[in-house]
This record gives C-alpha cells, structure tokens and sequence, in this order.
C-alpha cells in the first residue's frame, strides 16, 4: 500500500522522507504511463480539481492542468485577474464558494506565505501548495529532487549548489529541506544582498564565489532573478549580476568534472544562464519539465487515494 | 493456520509444460503473438513459461510486463491505494495477438482493469488469458480463462497462495489457506 502521512501537500517541512521516497516511486510509474502511445489513466475520473492561481504561473498551472488530465480528473481553473477577488472578495469565501461547486481537490498558488496553510484549516479538501510567496513550492522541490536521482542515481551524498536570489525563492527554501531530508549537501550561492541573514542555521553551506560553487557542486541549481518581488534595488544592474554570477560555457570548461546544470524556469538567457549551458549536455532542464508532469500525478493520485 | 496443497512442484511443471504445448497448437510459429504478465504475480509465471516456450519450440517470443494499478475499479474505495508496480512492455500490441498471464483468477477484476491499461498499447487483434489456478464460482465480472492449470472451489474466507523456490520457499507449491482474521 501506498500512503502519505499528510492528507494536504502543504510544504516539503511538513512531510517526511518516506512520504518523498513513495512519492518518487509512485512517480516512476507515472512517468512510464505519460511515455505510452495513450498517455491517461482513469484513476481519478471522479475527482474535481480546481486550479486556483492568485499569482500568474504558466509552467507550474499547466504542469499540473495537465498531469489532472492525464490522472482523468475534472479540471477547473480560476486565476485572480479575472476573478471576484479583484472584487474585494477574501480568500476564504473565495474558495468556499468554489468548494460548493463539490470539489475535492484545491492546487493553489498565492503571494503570501503561509496562505495554503490557512486554507487546510478552514476548508475540507486535499490542499496542494503550488507556491505561497516566499515561503514553499514543495512539487517543484520534489520534481527537481526526482531528477537529481534519475540522473545521478542517488540523491544522498550528493553536493547541491542552488545559486541566485535565494531571498525571494520558495524554491530555494523547499529545495533545501527536500535535498536535506534525502541526505544531500546544499550549498547557497549568490550576492549577499540576496542571500537570507540566517540562511546558514539552516545548516547549508553560504558561499559568495560561483566558480567556486561550481567547483564544489555535483548539481547547480540555477535560480532565476525575481524583480517582481523585488521593491528595492538588491544589485546594481542586471548586466552586472550577469558578469559576477551568469553560469557561462567557459566556467565549466574550467571544471575538472561533468556537473549537472538545473533550473526552475523561466531561464533568463544572458543574465543567470547562458544558452551555452541551458542548451548543453550538462543541462536537465527539459527533463525537470518532463519528470514536473510524472512527480504531481503521483501527488495527486496519493492524496486523493487516501480515505 | 490449515493448509491444504493443490499443486506440487511436480504438477506445477507438468502444467506449464502443457501451457507450451497448447500455446505451440494455437499460435503456430508466434509470428503475431506477445506474452503479457499481469504485476505483480503474473511475471514470475510468465518468465517460467517463455523459457520453458523457447527450450521446447526454439522461439523467442516478445513478452512484457503489465501493470494495472492505476485502472484498477476500486481507486478510493479502499483505505489506501494500491502501490503501482512496473510496466515494461517495448512493443506495441496493435494487430497483435495478446496472451495475459497470471497466477490466480478470482473476481475477475483485476483482467478488467488489466485489459483496460493494455490498450493503451495498441488495439489487440485478440486476447487470451492463460491462469495457473481458477477459483471457479468467484467471478465479479464475466471473465473466464482460456489456459488454466487447475480449477478449485473456494470460499471468500481462504487465500490461494502461490510459492516459488526462486523466491525463497522450499519447493514451487499452490496451497489453499484460511485468511488471516485479524
């Protein structure tokens, strides 16, 4: 039997590392069935899912649109620019209303941290957290987890560099306690201004240098900049960011490995990327994308599967 | 707890040796034919057999394993879902004569579910279903065997319990035994 100690995915804090192993094993079943000629399963035809996206998302929204279609459930989206909450509405009543229309599953995503929490304590469905400002974005820890350990084999013992704004991503902050709880070593790596005062009683590793980063790491996960959480000014100039911190060709040519190369999305080609390496046979980028769609049917299927 | 033998490794023998044979009667050189094992149980049956098919007639017949967790009928209906096993099936099985392997047949619903996930491979020109043990008088659906090593009755408080010796038991048998009730 397969079964998870949540009956929400809230955070990757909040689960255990069972809960993360049945989630990949389940996953590679997924991942065989969306390679087959038909690529759906009719396990949860009588589920209704509804997508509620207060914050814009395209890859996050149509990753799990489509690994919903794939599982057969029913699919609702909602999005707040062309929403009630515009109009005022709080977020409760905004999902109790859409709960009255006999949903089972809610997948959200929200600007502030700790929105997905509130709404597993107000409301009676499987919450799944798809980013909550700052603070979470466990699908996509779990996703870039599961293809660490498809590509390298194992997850334990191997160095994880996560290298940008580490200050505004909940994919940093999910990351390091998925890469923790299976055994890896993470490091942070980015401008000061945009590392977390704290970020080491984390017990991950700070290091300003990236070719140094790089030098340490078996996978660098590359982080996107995020000017739209920004308010001030982190960093001088883009062109500047790119100079100190752009993963470039030359700097894994300096290498005297093969390290692996990820990133979330969307890739900013130029500043902390360039096409060199996102394009090259380091990068797994595509792959995440791919193993995104595998990892939330297996989310989904566990959650819903359970009385 | 009772047991009660219903094959001996002997008997298991003999009856697969008989499945090559009936199998050789019906599908002639195997040119269209592929072995599908039912996980989880079915494909410890199904590599038996191919080899077996392949000592005797000298073919190499195309075989995969498959896995219907994820059709199954009772998804959320039981207390947790079953843990999927894997499916690994290289060809596709349009046009093909298809024959389904597995050790028991009881309610039926598991072939249901296991036909189901096979057309995600191909529209099948026909299926059979090949069974070492029918538990006659059990079906939930309107499934029979076309290939069974032994029919028995039994009742919905006893368990057929299929052992290997390359799984670890002492010897290959297929007992009948009353469900644990705790």
């Amino acid at each position: 039997m397969s079964q998870l100690s949540t009956r929400h995915l809230l955070g990757i804090k909040d689960i255990t590392e069972q809960d993360i192993h049945t989630i990949f094993d389940t996953a590679q079943n997924f991942k065989e069935v969306i390679n087959r000629p038909i690529k759906k399963v009719p396990s949860l035809r009588d589920i209704t899912i509804a997508n509620i996206f207060f914050e814009n998302s395209t890859r996050t929204k149509l990753s799990f649109e489509l690994a919903e279609k794939r599982l057969s459930a029913d699919v609702v989206n909602f999005s707040s620019s062309n929403s009630s909450v515009k109009k005022g509405e709080t977020l409760i009543d905004t999902v109790n209303n859409i709960l009255s229309m006999k949903v089972d599953m809610v997948v959200m995503r929200h600007s502030s941290p700790g929105a997905a929490h509130f709404l597993s304590r107000n409301i009676n469905a499987n919450i799944v957290n798809a980013g909550d400002g700052t603070h979470e974005h466990p699908t996509q820890a779990l996703l870039d987890a599961y293809s660490i350990k498809e590509k390298l084999g194992d997850v334990a013992g191997k160095k994880v560099a996560i290298i940008g704004d580490i200050l505004h991503s909940r994919v940093a902050l999910s990351n390091i306690f998925c890469l923790q709880k299976l055994g890896a070593e993470v490091m942070v790596c980015g401008p000061i201004t945009l590392l977390p005062k704290h970020i080491a009683s984390l017990g991950v590793k700070v290091e300003y240098d990236v070719q140094k980063a790089l030098e340490w790491c078996d996978v660098a996960n590359v982080l996107r900049i995020q000017l739209e959480r920004q308010q001030i000014k982190y960093f001088p100039s883009l062109r500047e960011y790119s100079l100190y911190y752009g993963i470039n060709r030359k700097m894994l040519d300096r290498l005297d490995k093969e390290i692996v190369i990820m990133h979330p999305g969307p890739i900013n080609r130029g500043v902390e990327l360039n096409s060199d390496v996102a394009d090259s046979e380091h990068s797994i980028i595509l792959h995440q994308v791919e193993n995104g769609v595998a990892v939330r049917m297996a989310v989904l299927y566990l959650l819903a599967g359970a009385k | 707890m009772q047991k009660r033998l219903v094959l001996d490794h002997n008997q298991i023998a003999i009856i697969l040796r008989r499945f090559c044979h009936q199998l050789i009667e019906n599908h002639d050189d195997f040119d269209n034919t592929v072995f599908l094992g039912l996980q989880p149980r079915g494909p410890i049956v199904l590599d038996k057999l191919v080899a077996l098919l392949e000592e005797i007639s000298g073919v190499k017949v195309p075989f995969g394993y498959l896995d219907a967790t994820f059709h199954r009928d009772d998804f959320r209906r039981r207390d947790l879902p079953l843990t999927a096993n894997e499916t690994k099936i290289d060809f596709l099985i349009e046009g093909k004569k298809v024959v389904l392997v597995d050790d028991v047949l009881y309610k039926g619903r598991s072939v249901r579910a296991a036909m189901d996930a096979m057309i995600a491979f191909g529209r099948p020109q026909k299926v059979e279903l090949m069974i070492l043990i029918d538990r006659k008088y059990t079906r939930d659906y309107p499934i029979k065997p076309d290939y069974f090593g032994r029919q028995v009755n039994t009742l919905e408080s006893q368990h057929v319990s299929v052992e290997w010796k390359d799984k670890g038991f002492e010897q290959d048998a297929i007992w009948i035994t009353e469900k644990d009730k705790s």
